[in-house]
């Protein structure tokens, strides 16, 4: 396999606790600490496996957003991914869109395969990938906790909700990486200076010739409803007390 | 009038109460008419299972050999094809849901609603993002189909009075074949599903190893309750994730949730907020699970959690 492309979105980071603006217009996230979506990098980490086993000759990761993004590519560099693609557009696109920018990608170069996330702890959508495989017209594999290439075909294992199924698809295909696929690498200092002279191409959105949407339009943001605090037991004989009072024993 | 189309979740056999889960939501829709479609390779047993599901004005099967086994590249064109004629096209929000649905959204030139917790009119629900901390309001475009999958964890069951009538629907669509299916291993144990148990005992990181999730296998035996674990013990490879309960696993309702041994991380608490009493043990009184927990206990779950299950008839 020649070329593996990886998306790498910059989402709020996972240790960050977002909450909705008091005027109920989003969510706010002004400041807070951003970083690569974490099944993006393992999704990266695991291109990285493939290139260095021998499996695979060039890596390279995108991001479709503001510049902003471009941190986060940057980190995918030091990583050590080959290069780089920022498909800029200030809004955040939706992912139809978004799978309809990566398809243009694919064209221009040649994809064999695109290792994606599984989702983007921001949005929880879990859509782009298997959007996608769709408009490609390839296969699919979702949430693969194992990968085995055997020449233009591919054994993925999949987390899927009672157990772990094996499904064969042929190249080129989309994966999207679940928790256990791997467990990303951490950047070394020199990494970042060697980054500093791979390839960041800055493609504007409009360069694309793509049809957006159409959007599924948010019209409204609110804060969860909270569970309550509720009573204190002393021991286990105060915990079954209680459970018999909830009709729970 | 809408019209909406159910995508059954099943094992080849049996079907699976996500499907019931995903029609009661549907039947939220006003004046919506409900229609079931199977697609299997054999789907009479399944059909008469959905059949007699509450809300179902009829069930579509689709039997051919490829559809042996649930696989989203085969299923797509497929139900992309029957939903011509259709405003709705729902299934679950499980793994099953969460593969096809979006690849029939792309299909069908829409973009998808991920998890619908509830539904306030035909075009506009609710969801939630940032695992659970903001709840949204979204709405689909009025002429487009809308297609989206259902949080199971917000639904109960729909009955299961009904007797729709079953057709055979048209199955001639070309499919590829550059997917294959090879195998299932199944976690299967005799304990409750997860997803649909009336109680679950949860473990964390402070279980420490997988040998010490045993007292947890003990007491849930007791309980006759599903075992969960949040993401932290998956991580440390204590148990598989399909056990993993939160924003990155199972999102679950049962009756009873007792988190043992688990701090409580909003990417936790997402996954079990519609649970009905939360019961919370955890050597640190300061955890964020108290914050939540119906019933809290402080302290060495190693000497708690047995003796609980001792104590339990």
């Amino acid at each position: 396999m020649d070329k593996i492309l990886v998306g790498l979105k910059r989402v709020v980071d996972y240790n960050v606790r977002v909450r909705v603006r008091h005027d109920g217009s989003g969510v706010d996230t002004d400041g807070v600490k951003m970083s690569i979506n974490p099944f993006d990098e393992i999704a990266l980490e695991e291109a990285l496996r493939i290139k260095e086993s021998g499996n695979a000759t060039e890596v390279i990761v995108i991001s479709v957003g503001s510049s902003a993004a471009l941190q986060q590519l940057r980190t995918g560099l030091a990583m050590g991914a080959d290069r780089a693609i920022l498909v800029e557009v200030d809004e955040e696109l939706d992912p139809l869109s978004c799978a309809r920018v990566f398809k243009a990608i694919i064209d221009r170069e040649k994809v064999d395969l695109v290792l994606l996330g599984k989702q983007a702890i921001d949005n929880d959508n879990s859509q782009t990938g298997q959007m996608l495989a769709a408009i490609w017209d390839r296969p699919q594999a979702t949430f693969a906790s194992e990968i085995v290439f055997d020449g233009d075909k591919a054994r993925v294992t999949r987390e899927v909700d009672i157990g772990l199924e094996t499904i064969e698809i042929d190249l080129p295909a989309v994966i999207t990486a679940d928790l256990r696929l791997n467990e990303p690498r951490y950047v070394k200092l020199p990494d970042i200076m060697k980054a500093k002279k791979k390839t960041l191409e800055e493609i504007p959105l409009a360069d694309l010739g793509i049809e957006l949407g159409p959007a599924i339009k948010a019209t409204a943001f609110e804060a969860p409803a909270e569970r309550q605090r509720g009573i204190m037991v002393d021991d286990v004989a105060g915990l079954i007390a209680a459970l018999k009072d909830k009709g729970l024993l | 009038m809408s019209k909406i189309l159910i995508i059954a979740e099943h094992d080849g056999s049996v079907i699976n109460p996500s499907t019931a889960k995903t029609i009661a939501c549907a039947a939220e829709i006003n004046g919506g008419e409900i229609v079931v479609a199977v697609f299997a390779s054999s789907a009479a047993s399944i059909a008469a299972e959905a059949s007699k599901i509450d809300s179902v004005a009829r069930v579509l099967t689709i039997e051919r050999p490829e559809n042996e086994h649930a696989l989203a590249a085969v299923l797509a064109p497929q139900v992309a094809a029957l939903a011509a004629g259709y405003s709705h096209v729902f299934g679950p929000s499980t793994t099953f849901g969460k593969d096809l649905l979006p690849r029939v959204a792309a299909l069908l030139g829409v973009n998808q609603i991920s998890d619908i917790m509830n539904v306030t009119s035909s075009h506009t629900f609710q969801r939630s993002i940032y695992a659970g901390n903001a709840v949204i309001t979204v709405e689909a475009p009025a002429d487009y189909v809308v297609v989206a999958t259902v949080r199971t964890a917000s639904y109960r069951e729909a009955g299961s009075g009904n007797s729709a009538p079953i057709e055979a629907a048209d199955a001639t669509v070309e499919v590829p074949d550059y997917t294959r299916f090879v195998e299932l291993k199944s976690g299967k144990t005799d304990r409750p599903d997860l997803q649909t148990a009336a109680k679950v005992v949860s473990g964390g990181r402070a279980l420490a190893s997988a040998e010490n999730f045993d007292i947890l296998y003990k007491l849930a035996e007791k309980l006759g309750a599903g075992v969960g674990a949040s993401r932290a013990a998956v991580d440390a490879g204590y148990v598989p994730n399909e056990m993993q309960v939160g924003q990155t696993g199972k999102i679950i309702a049962p009756d009873l949730y007792m988190a043992i041994g688990i701090s409580g991380a909003i990417q936790h608490l997402t996954g079990i907020k519609d649970a009905g009493t939360i019961v919370a043990i955890n050597k640190d009184g300061e955890a964020p699970i108290f914050e939540v927990a119906d019933i809290g206990l402080v302290g060495d779950l190693f000497k708690i959690v047995p003796e609980l299950t001792d104590a339990l008839p």
